[in-house]
């Protein structure tokens, strides 16, 4: 086994007498080497696919073959055609001309929504905002007292009308919010959502119904670094339900690769604008597409 | 017409059937090589047959003959421990309360421990699927020692001489060596008033090839008996969980189908090589 794309690039010239040229075999066998290393590091096979095909193209192209050591030339193609993808171009939140801003949360159970509420809460207010942050999951065991908790360690207020565990409607929790907001001089409503997943149509259109609510600046799709294969099926699902507008990886702090980033950029379109790294409120970051290349390629 | 012959294509797709369920390359190469085997020895001429084959095969890697009971009575007089443990977000709190339901459905009594302390609201959480499913919950003060929470469920378990209890556990990121330790010192508190029987890792089946990892690291803090596989109802396939019984010699008991009550199963390998196999 080896470790790193690297290592395992490495091994495939190492049997070639002559360094200055690649045949198509050395090639294929450099692409089956890239295809194992993203596998492993959860991006979807269908983007594998098209991500090989032009890692192909190119490395037959000149620059490799006059190039000195043609396995680093290769690691550089694929690392900077990776930078590419998830980089793109990369831009800050949009505040909206007429406040309050509002920033919808979206994405499977679990992935991390209402922790990323409060980090979102006390990023702004570090910035000079005036959030507020909306508790529309009325669903989850008790998602509103979380929320409510978590702003408290925010410094944020919390607008939670309803108790949930059941009980209230999501939509007009949502409808509200803004007026609240408008009154109490808040600038950013952060709306805090239920968990749903890709292909609940019910839950996905109450996600529509709150969407519809408050017309949201912003609608960032929440996704765990940890997901596998199914990043592009529920990317998708999300893109086709309730829609996104960025992309937030969260338990980026563990150690899993996270070529669910690539999946979801590349089917998509849509920015990554944040990671999250940790359960505490600070652990929180701008996203950084050349950190995460290496990191899917295990570098 | 159907076709006579196998061609390549046939195995492509099957291998990208495997990958695309999470079931890794190195499990599906595996796999796909022993199946070449056979199907060559049996003279396998359709894709149908095939697909058969390749069901048996994968039904056979998730070792059928494994005892899939939860282990929720003790024979030493006291509550049998069931402790829940996993990374963050998997489903471990609802799966308690599921849990709950169904034993106490069976004619248990049931008593639940609250130890996760860390998570906004994670005591109350639980607690709202006590009263849910009719079981009470011990829950000590906020941010309080876990292993001392869970220590006094197993002791209030004992007193009110009840058939199980459930620990519930903070999810924590195998990476994180400190909450890697504080597990391991829960799991040797409670094993002071008496041994555990059942240690259930919880596993989302959204998890990709970390799962490997994240089931050999909890294996060295604590003695996971079980893996519990978590919201199947989505559209993951949860292959990875091949890799993680092989790896921890242990089989997946349970299976996650919801966020309701009753959305908690029995893992039947068939019927879970059927949903991996199926399309969509
Ligand atoms: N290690 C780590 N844990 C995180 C991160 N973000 C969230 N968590 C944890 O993941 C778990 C789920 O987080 P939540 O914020 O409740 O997720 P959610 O998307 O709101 O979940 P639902 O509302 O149930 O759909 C909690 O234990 C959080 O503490 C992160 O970046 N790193
Ligand atoms: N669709 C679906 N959702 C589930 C299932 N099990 C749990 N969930 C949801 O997943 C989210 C996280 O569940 P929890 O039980 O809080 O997970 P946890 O492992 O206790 O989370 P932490 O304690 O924060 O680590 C909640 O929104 C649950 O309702 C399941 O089988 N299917
Ligand atoms: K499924
Ligand atoms: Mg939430
Ligand atoms: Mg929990």
């Amino acid at each position: 086994m080896f470790d790193t794309l690297s290592d395992r690039l490495e091994n495939v010239f190492s049997g070639l007498r002559s360094k200055g040229r690649l045949t198509d075999a050395d090639i294929d066998a450099t692409a089956r080497e890239i295809r194992i290393a993203l596998l492993e590091a959860d991006v979807a096979l269908p983007v594998v696919k098209a991500f090989i095909a032009s890692v192909k193209e190119r490395s037959k192209g000149a620059e490799v073959s006059k190039a000195l050591n043609p396995a680093q030339q290769v690691i550089k193609i694929v690392n900077e055609e990776l930078v590419n993808i998830l980089g793109g171009e990369t831009r800050r939140l949009q505040f909206a001309k007429t406040p309050p801003t509002v920033i919808l949360l979206a994405g499977l159970q679990g992935a991390g929504k209402t922790t990323l509420a409060g980090k979102l809460g006390k990023w702004l207010k570090a910035q000079g905002h005036s959030p507020m942050l909306v508790a529309c999951d009325l669903q989850r065991p008790n998602a509103v007292t979380q929320l409510q908790v978590v702003g408290e360690q925010a410094g944020v207020e919390v607008y939670a009308p309803e108790p949930g565990n059941g009980v209230g409607d999501p939509v007009s929790v949502a409808l509200n919010s803004i007026e609240n907001a408008k009154h109490a001089m808040h600038d950013v409503v952060v709306v805090d959502t239920a968990g749903r997943t890709g292909i609940d149509q019910e839950m996905m259109q109450q996600a529509i119904g709150i969407r519809d609510a408050v017309q949201p600046n912003e609608i960032l799709f929440v996704i765990d670094a940890m997901i596998g294969q199914d990043a592009i099926n529920t990317a998708q699902a999300f893109r086709d339900g309730v829609g996104f507008t960025g992309v937030v990886l969260s338990k980026l702090d563990g150690d899993a690769r996270g070529g669910a980033a690539l999946s979801v950029r590349h089917v998509t379109g849509q920015p990554i604008m944040f990671a999250s790294t940790g359960e505490k409120l600070d652990d929180f970051d701008v996203f950084h597409p050349e950190r995460m290349a290496s990191r899917i390629l295990g570098m | 017409i159907s076709k006579e012959q196998l061609d390549e294509d046939d195995w492509e797709d099957l291998e990208d059937n495997l990958l695309q369920a999470d079931v890794g390359v190195a499990a599906t190469t595996h796999i796909v090589e022993q199946l070449r085997t056979k199907s060559k020895v049996l003279g396998t001429a359709s894709p149908d047959q095939l697909r058969n084959l390749l069901a048996d095969e994968l039904v056979e890697a998730l070792s059928p003959e494994m005892d899939r009971t939860v282990r929720s009575k003790s024979t030493d007089g006291k509550p049998a421990i069931v402790m829940v443990v996993g990374v963050n977000g998997t489903g471990k709190t609802t799966t308690c309360g599921k849990l709950a339901r169904v034993l106490v459905g069976d004619g248990n009594t049931v008593l639940m421990g609250a130890a996760d302390t860390f998570r906004a609201a994670a005591a109350d959480q639980l607690q709202t699927w006590g009263e849910r499913v009719g079981v009470d919950v011990i829950r000590g003060p906020e941010q309080a020692d876990p292993a001392s929470v869970a220590f006094d469920a197993v002791k209030e378990g004992i007193s009110r001489n009840v058939d199980t209890v459930l620990i519930d556990t903070a999810g924590r990121l195998h990476t994180k060596i400190g909450l890697m330790d504080e597990l391991g010192k829960v799991g040797r508190v409670i094993a002071k008033h008496k041994p555990i029987e059942e240690t259930l890792l919880v596993l989302d089946a959204t998890t990709g090839q970390n799962g490997v990892v994240q089931a050999k690291v909890f294996t060295e803090v604590v003695d996971i008996t079980g893996v519990v596989l978590t919201k199947l109802d989505g559209s993951a396939k949860g292959g990875i969980v091949i890799s993680v019984q092989r790896e921890l010699g242990v089989p997946v008991k349970l299976v996650g189908l919801g966020e309701g009550k009753d959305d908690l199963a029995p893992f039947d390998p068939r019927e879970f090589v059927e949903g991996l196999l199926a399309n969509g």
